[in-house]
């Protein structure tokens, strides 16, 4: 069996500034296997493939590729070795024709001039491979995206590659340009190549990979055959639960519950603070109804991918739906805008928060003034002294380490840029308030001092959307869970079935 | 409507008031306004020592003129379309288009004055219309339809001409004794309070645009689009309406900068009025320390930078530098100040002097 290792990585140590990226991660791949790589953020799956490729290089531990020990420094040298790599976005060359995409940078020449003719042919012959028939004259925009991808591969194999590595290739395709890419890989796998699957769609992971390794923080948790691993248990192993943690830990918040259950009951005959009918956006989520009711915080759990950005994207207006009704306060709302939104008493903090969050140039005063700014008219600005006083008094509520008001937010820590961005919101004082991924990247005290807020604001009557790949922390913090599996709601927890086991099982549960 | 109960321990408290002080010195200090001023000495220095006429300033009729006057007198244009430059630039876009406007400006000008009776009180409002236009065109280009601000004002920069081409009939038009007009001819060549009254019409501008960005929140908001689109207008900017804002304001500059330009030349020039203006803006703008890629911005610092080149021309001019070769020095001084304000740059420089400094 050992001789058919073709990849194996031992103890691989790899740290940055602040974080233990990976501390001890093993990885072995056979020549003919699809294995997959699993693991939720921060993981290491993406810190273990640039050390791989030769993005980064390692601290520590073996590296080894048919038995030979190996160093990559830069993706080319790896290339050499024979790991290639397709990532996510296909990073080609629009405007190129096929065949030059797939030659680029590695051109044959003849007497000092590009061998036009020995370029098509090496791209016919490896698109041939793939059992794919098109055209290596046409430029490469005229095909979809699923063809594109599917070039990039065929580029990547050109290359008499041993391992290739796919970085999330389905997440842009549809359900048939899946089929095909998975015809691709099968031909592949026949021929002896061994492919790394990093993919959040748990079906197609089971449906394509023979074995899986799950790492989680940064560390080997185990490697599994496909067929002997049930969902839930690999939901488990990449969330780091036992099963007996998860009963444990239900007896405990069962009662919790059982009272808040009863409390919103009593209310339900009023109106809802937002609601949505059908809501969708095509590609991004399928249609869900979701309710949300004055003090109530409603979780959206799911894995990386599953859909809960999304729909916290569309319930804030930054993205605009393809159909479906959104009401709140039971007005029936179109033409969703951040700007409608904040009007209506709703604020969002993005999981992205550098882009969609916080403006790193400006101060912690500017940044946390910002939205009460933007929604008066221009000629009432706030004047200087309570500009300062909010910023100092949100400085002070919510603990954030700073040196002054006029520091710029960029210098501040993950924890307190969070924090910043918040008491932006708060200032607002919001109905409702979306959080999505608001624990992400902050230490555990940042994180503790974050849900004790949202109980806070609970206990004040607001109503808060909380997104959180931490099922513990979706399971303390709310009353009402709305689980989602690739890009679909698949159910609601709430009440005595509020508990971590209940959310993994529906995350598990294979299509009806 | 602040007061919110939220988790609240009295933490390790902080004196903001004491560190903001020392941070904005700091901030005066460090970065923006510095260097243009330091290279705006240099250049006054220098002109101290080898041409000490420059300071000469004699009074004639109950105005002042010498070197320095000058200066600011054919440093008013640059320095009006600076102003509105900034705030483009500081957005993240920029104006190419404000050299066609002020042709258009000036050629719309001098059709009212020559082909009507209705003289001064017609010029102004049309004026403002123009600008309107134009800024209206290149902002809605580049809020909703996405274009890159560079290629949205390069089509109003080569059409912009073109207009007012048509305007005057492709000729120069000539404000002459029959059209003369006392208001117009005072814009570029009077004098008020001893001083050139382009002097007072950049200064006012400069001292209004300034309060008006700094008193409302107009100045953050332009701050924040610039330096992160998408996440102000998640906060609930209307990022749009600013971006389109900038653009009318830069274009109200330059339709003041061309009414300036044919009044001091009396006429309507549409070949050369503004030629290169827009580039002249720009220079300013990046010497006083704004970045091209939007953000923070300081309309002093423009000011600043205006001036600086300005009297860089000038003392070129005085020392018989023909007028054609003099950008080449030019350039040397702006690329010297930009290389000055480069952090990168003064590292390699203070590790090639062994200073070993980290920063």
């Amino acid at each position: 069996m050992a001789e058919s290792e073709l990849l194996e990585i031992r103890d691989l140590r790899k740290g940055f500034p602040g974080v233990q990226a990976l501390a001890g991660a093993d990885f072995r791949v056979r020549r003919g296997e699809v294995h997959a790589l699993m693991g939720e953020n921060g993981a290491g799956k993406s810190t273990l493939i640039k050390v791989l490729t030769g993005v980064h290089e390692r601290d520590g531990g073996e590296v080894r590729l048919d038995g030979k020990s190996i160093h990559p420094r830069a993706p080319v040298q790896a290339e050499a070795l024979g790991i290639s790599t397709v990532f996510q976005e296909v990073n080609l060359i629009p405007n190129l024709t096929v065949a030059e995409n797939i030659a680029l940078g590695r051109q044959p020449r003849r007497f000092g001039l590009v061998d036009w003719r020995a370029v098509r042919r090496s791209a016919r012959t490896a698109i041939e491979r793939l059992g794919l028939s098109l055209d290596v004259n046409r430029e490469l925009c005229s095909y979809s995206v699923a063809t594109q991808q599917m070039i990039a591969i065929a580029r990547a194999i050109d290359l008499d590659a041993k391992l290739l590595i796919l970085d999330e290739p389905t997440s842009s395709l549809d359900e048939k340009e899946v089929e095909e890419l998975f015809a691709v890989m099968d031909r592949l796998r026949n021929q002896g190549l061994g492919i790394v699957f990093v993919s959040h769609f748990l079906d197609q992971v089971y449906q394509i990979c023979d074995r899986i390794t799950v790492l989680r923080g940064g560390q080997h948790v185990g490697e599994y055959v496909t067929s002997e691993l049930p969902r839930i248990e690999l939901i488990a192993k990449m969330l780091g639960k036992e099963a007996s943690d998860v009963e444990s830990m239900e007896a405990a918040t069962a009662a919790a519950h059982h009272q808040d259950a009863a409390a919103i009951s009593n209310e339900s005959d009023e109106q809802p603070v937002l609601q949505t009918k059908q809501y969708t956006r095509r590609g991004a989520i399928q249609p869900f109804d979701l309710t949300v009711r004055k003090g109530e915080v409603v979780g959206l759990a799911g894995l990386l991918g599953s859909g809960r950005t999304e729909i916290a994207r569309l319930l804030f207006g930054l993205d605009s739906p393809t159909d479906g009704t959104l009401t709140v306060d039971g007005v029936e709302r179109s033409g969703w805008t951040p700007r409608r939104a904040i009007d209506s008493g709703i604020a969002f903090c993005p999981e992205d928060r550098k882009v969609n969050g916080v403006i790193a140039e400006l101060s912690v005063r500017e940044n946390i003034v910002l939205a009460m700014q933007a929604s008066r008219s221009l000629l009432r600005t706030l004047p200087m002294k309570k500009q300062l006083a909010l910023a100092r008094h949100y400085i002070d509520a919510l603990q954030i380490k700073t040196p002054s008001t006029e520091t710029a937010v960029g210098t501040l820590s993950g924890g307190n840029q969070q924090k910043v961005l918040l008491a932006r919101w708060l200032v607002m004082n919001p109905k409702l308030i979306i959080l999505d991924e608001p624990t992400r990247g902050i230490d555990v005290g940042a994180k503790a001092e974050i849900e004790s807020l949202v109980a806070s604001l609970r206990r004040d009557g607001m109503s808060v959307v909380f997104v959180s790949s931490e099922l513990d922390e979706v399971v303390r913090a709310c009353q009402l869970v709305v689980v989602l599996r690739d890009q679909k709601v698949v159910g609601e927890v709430s009440g005595d079935d509020l508990q971590e086991h209940r959310i993994m099982e529906m995350i598990a549960s294979s299509h009806d | 409507m602040t007061d919110h109960s939220v988790p609240s321990t009295t933490a390790e408290a902080i004196q903001p008031s004491e560190a903001s002080n020392r941070i904005s010195v700091i901030r005066l200090m460090g970065s923006r306004l510095v260097w243009p001023l330091v290279s705006l000495a240099v250049v006054l220095v220098f002109n101290a020592i080898f041409i000490p006429s420059f300071f000469a300033v004699e009074v004639r009729d109950g105005a002042f003129y010498g070197s320095l006057i000058d200066v600011l007198n054919r440093g008013s244009i640059g320095i009006i379309l600076a102003m509105g430059m900034t705030l483009v630039i500081a957005t993240g876009g920029v104006d190419l288009s404000v050299g066609s406007v002020m042709a258009i400006s000036g050629a719309v000008a001098a059709l009212i004055l020559t082909e009507t009776q209705l003289g001064m009180w017609a010029v102004l409002p049309c004026a403002l219309l123009v600008a309107v236009l134009a800024g209206a065109m290149n902002g809605v280009l580049v809020a909703y339809l996405k274009i890159q601000p560079i290629i949205a004002t390069l089509i109003l920069m080569v059409s912009g001409r073109g207009i007012a081409k048509f305007i005057t009939g492709e000729k120069i038009i000539t404000i002459g004794d029959d059209s003369y007009n006392y208001f117009f001819d005072f814009i570029g060549k009077g004098h008020l309070f001893g001083l050139p009254f382009t002097v007072t019409i950049f200064l006012s501008l400069f001292v209004v645009t300034g309060l008006f960005v700094r008193m409302t929140s107009l100045g953050l908001f332009i701050e924040s689009v610039g330096a992160n689109e998408t996440a102000s207008r998640a906060s609930g900017i209307a990022d749009k309406w600013i971006k389109i804002a900038v653009y009318i304001f830069a274009a109200f500059c330059a339709v003041i900068a061309g009414l300036i330009d044919s009044s001091n030349i009396n006429a309507a020039d549409t070949m050369n009025a503004g030629v290169f203006t827009e580039l002249d803006a720009i220079f300013a703008v990046v010497v006083g320390g704004t970045a091209l890629t939007g953000g923070r911005f300081s309309l002093t610092g423009s000011l600043i930078g205006a001036v600086l080149l300005q009297t860089l021309m000038t003392t070129l001019y005085t020392y018989g530098v023909p007028s054609d070769v003099a950008p080449v020095p030019k350039a040397i001084v702006i690329v010297a100040v930009c290389l000055l304000q480069s952090q990168v740059f003064r590292t390699h420089v203070r590790r090639l002097f062994g200073k070993g400094a980290k920063r």
